[in-house]
């Protein structure tokens, strides 16, 4: 069960009573704009009661709540996006969409990671976990972005790579190996956002990054809370443990420089406003390449190699 | 050449003084082997063919013509995280070099094999697992960017349960950073060699393990990305017992080679003489820049 979606359960019936309130005042005489306005603040309270400050637990249950923006909403909120798929070898990826797109008139190749919504999407994006030829694809757009000069968007969103047997049988390693391997020298400006959970070298394959935001309440981890647990103790019940000391947050990454920026939601969480945390996301994108775009190339690959060289490095 | 003094006993007594236990169980066929046997017959059982992991030292003592100087061997982890689980992460990492007599989960150091100089990078299991954290990612993207200068091609022998979790997201980021320096040393002309060995999975596998240029693997060696349990607990159902090993692997297409342990040497000395061809600069990026729409001036 989602800790968040419990919590919010009480605050949204508040909300809705708040609603039936104000309907009825529209229609009677009588003034409750008292009683409305005790209920407002009563709310308001609950709220940064339950929101002002969240556990890491709290986080990876927001970053996983059932109505988060999910990837292919931001692909929709784009201008335009022409899908290219596949990988050429083997068959098309629903784990990870991408393709051509403009992003506020701007020509890119824009990759995201999709959940999906409902069971039926769910399954056909197999949960978002990629498989290694949604890799392949990404390995192959990355290429056709460099090679036509428009930069690489991606968007993060999986509990990990998938872990099936078809998978190992088609080298899962390979794939991500070798996309991070292309976005090690892609001569194009790379902007990732996670939007959602970050999960392990699944969610790094498409992050090898000039500039890496993150959505205030997504997470980023070495390992999902649940694995985690599993290999430290032996008990994937511990998640809520290992999530407080895996260091998953958006401020402990920045902290830890892993990410450039935070991204921040609506208080409530990304779905409180699934259109308006979309827009900032995408102003944020735009606004790194605003700045990327005039790095000539040589000079581009010598800050992505630098950047990520520093991290865990001696000081 | 500077020899090690860990090398210098490797060499003069292929088994520790200290070691109590002289005899060892194989815990494929559980014959019991006297350990100067197993060490002169390369940690292979002599009886059933299984292959002992081996420790990082002895994988070098066997290997290398007589030198080996060291890289990055006073780069010592710290706890970044200021992690614990059942005990705190400082105290492992003190229990493994007891155990092990190892700084880290990777010795990286030049030396020549058969006359070819080489960039040389052994991991061992022994340490946390092989895990890497961020002193095995910057040991590995030393030696790349140390055979870059020197011009010599790099072999890494790699043992790794994967990315280290008590350093967290700083021990993920050692994939991108592995990676970047692949890519450096890849581009300039260099030529890299990994063997895997067992067990090689998780974060290591889909990074430096699987860019190499010829990737073989030791016989019968764990290779894969996810965990056997993890894969197991998803799909509710027990995998064959091939699944996940080298050659599992080879017969799949994701690797060059399956190679016994007797004949890794030769087949080394090989691969060396193959790419001795290989002519790296430090200036240009020869090996691709041709196929590139733009190459730098």
């Amino acid at each position: 069960m989602n800790v968040i979606v419990e919590r919010e359960k009480g605050l949204l019936e508040l909300e809705q009573r708040i609603a039936e309130l104000k309907a009825q005042a529209a229609q009677q005489p009588v003034d409750m704009s008292g009683v409305i306005a005790q209920l407002e603040q009563k709310y308001a309270e609950i709220q940064r009661e339950i929101f002002g400050t969240m556990t890491p637990w709290q986080r990876v249950n927001m970053a996983r709540h059932p109505k988060r923006p999910i990837g292919s909403e931001y692909i929709a909120a784009l201008d335009q996006f022409d899908e290219l798929h596949g990988d050429r070898h083997f068959r098309d990826d629903h784990a990870i969409v991408g393709g051509f797109a403009k992003l506020r008139g701007r020509r890119v190749v824009a990759i995201a990671q999709d959940k999906g919504r409902d069971t039926k999407e769910k399954v056909y994006r197999n949960f978002g976990m990629p498989s290694p030829e949604g890799y392949r694809k990404v390995n192959r757009l990355v290429r056709l972005a460099a090679h036509l000069r428009l930069p690489v968007v991606t968007f993060i969103d999986t509990s990990g790579a998938d872990p099936g047997i078809g998978s190992e049988e088609r080298a899962q390693g390979e794939a991500i190996a070798q996309s991070l391997y292309e976005l090690a020298d892609a001569r194009t400006p790379v902007v990732a956002t996670i939007i959602g959970e970050g999960g392990s070298g699944g969610a790094l394959a498409l992050a090898l990054a000039d500039r890496v935001l993150m959505l205030e309440h997504s997470v980023y981890s070495v390992a999902s809370p649940e694995g985690a647990a599993a290999i430290l103790w032996g008990d994937a019940a511990r998640a809520e443990e290992a999530a407080s000391r895996l260091r998953l947050t958006s401020d402990d990454l920045l902290a830890f420089g892993i990410i450039d920026e935070i991204v921040t939601e609506p208080i409530g969480g990304a779905h409180r406003d699934p259109g308006g945390t979309i827009a900032r996301v995408l102003d944020a994108v735009v606004s790194a390449l605003d700045v990327l775009e005039h790095v000539p190339a040589d000079e581009l690959l010598q800050r992505r190699y630098a950047k990520f060289r520093r991290i865990g490095a001696p000081a | 050449m500077p020899v090690p003094e860990w090398l210098r006993i490797r060499r003069s007594s292929p088994i520790a003084a200290e070691d109590a236990a002289q005899w060892t169980k194989c815990p494929k066929c559980s014959e019991m082997i006297y350990r100067p046997d197993l060490a002169a017959n390369l940690w292979v059982c002599p009886k059933c063919n299984h292959h002992f992991r081996m420790h990082a030292f002895d994988r070098i003592s066997l290997l290398v013509d007589s030198d080996f100087t060291e890289i990055g061997g006073d780069l010592l982890p710290g706890d970044p995280l200021g992690w614990t689980d059942k005990v705190p992460y400082p105290q492992k990492l003190e229990r493994d070099r007891e155990k092990s007599k190892l700084t880290e989960g990777v010795v990286c150091g030049f030396a020549s094999i058969g006359g070819f100089p080489v960039a040389l990078g052994v991991m061992d299991f022994n340490f946390r697992g092989g895990t890497m954290g961020t002193v095995v990612g910057e040991r590995i993207a030393l030696l790349f960017e140390a055979a870059r200068e020197r011009r010599v091609p790099v072999v890494i022998f790699t043992a790794s349960g994967g990315a280290r979790m008590e350093e967290g997201m700083l021990a993920l980021m050692q994939m991108a950073k592995t990676t970047l320096a692949v890519r450096r040393f890849h581009d300039e002309g260099g030529y890299y060699v990994c063997v895997l060995t067992d067990p090689t999975t998780g974060g290591v596998s889909a990074s430096f393990a699987f860019q190499a240029d010829v990737i073989v693997s030791e016989a019968r060696a764990a290779i894969g990305f996810a965990g056997r349990r993890v894969i197991e607990q998803t799909i509710r159902q027990k995998l064959p017992d091939n699944f996940q090993t080298a050659e599992f692997l080879l017969e799949k297409g994701a690797i060059d080679m399956v190679v016994e342990r007797r004949d890794l040497k030769p087949a080394l000395l090989r691969l060396l003489d193959y790419g001795s061809g290989a002519k790296p600069s430090a200036n240009g990026r020869v090996a691709s820049a041709a196929n590139r729409s733009e190459s730098p001036a």
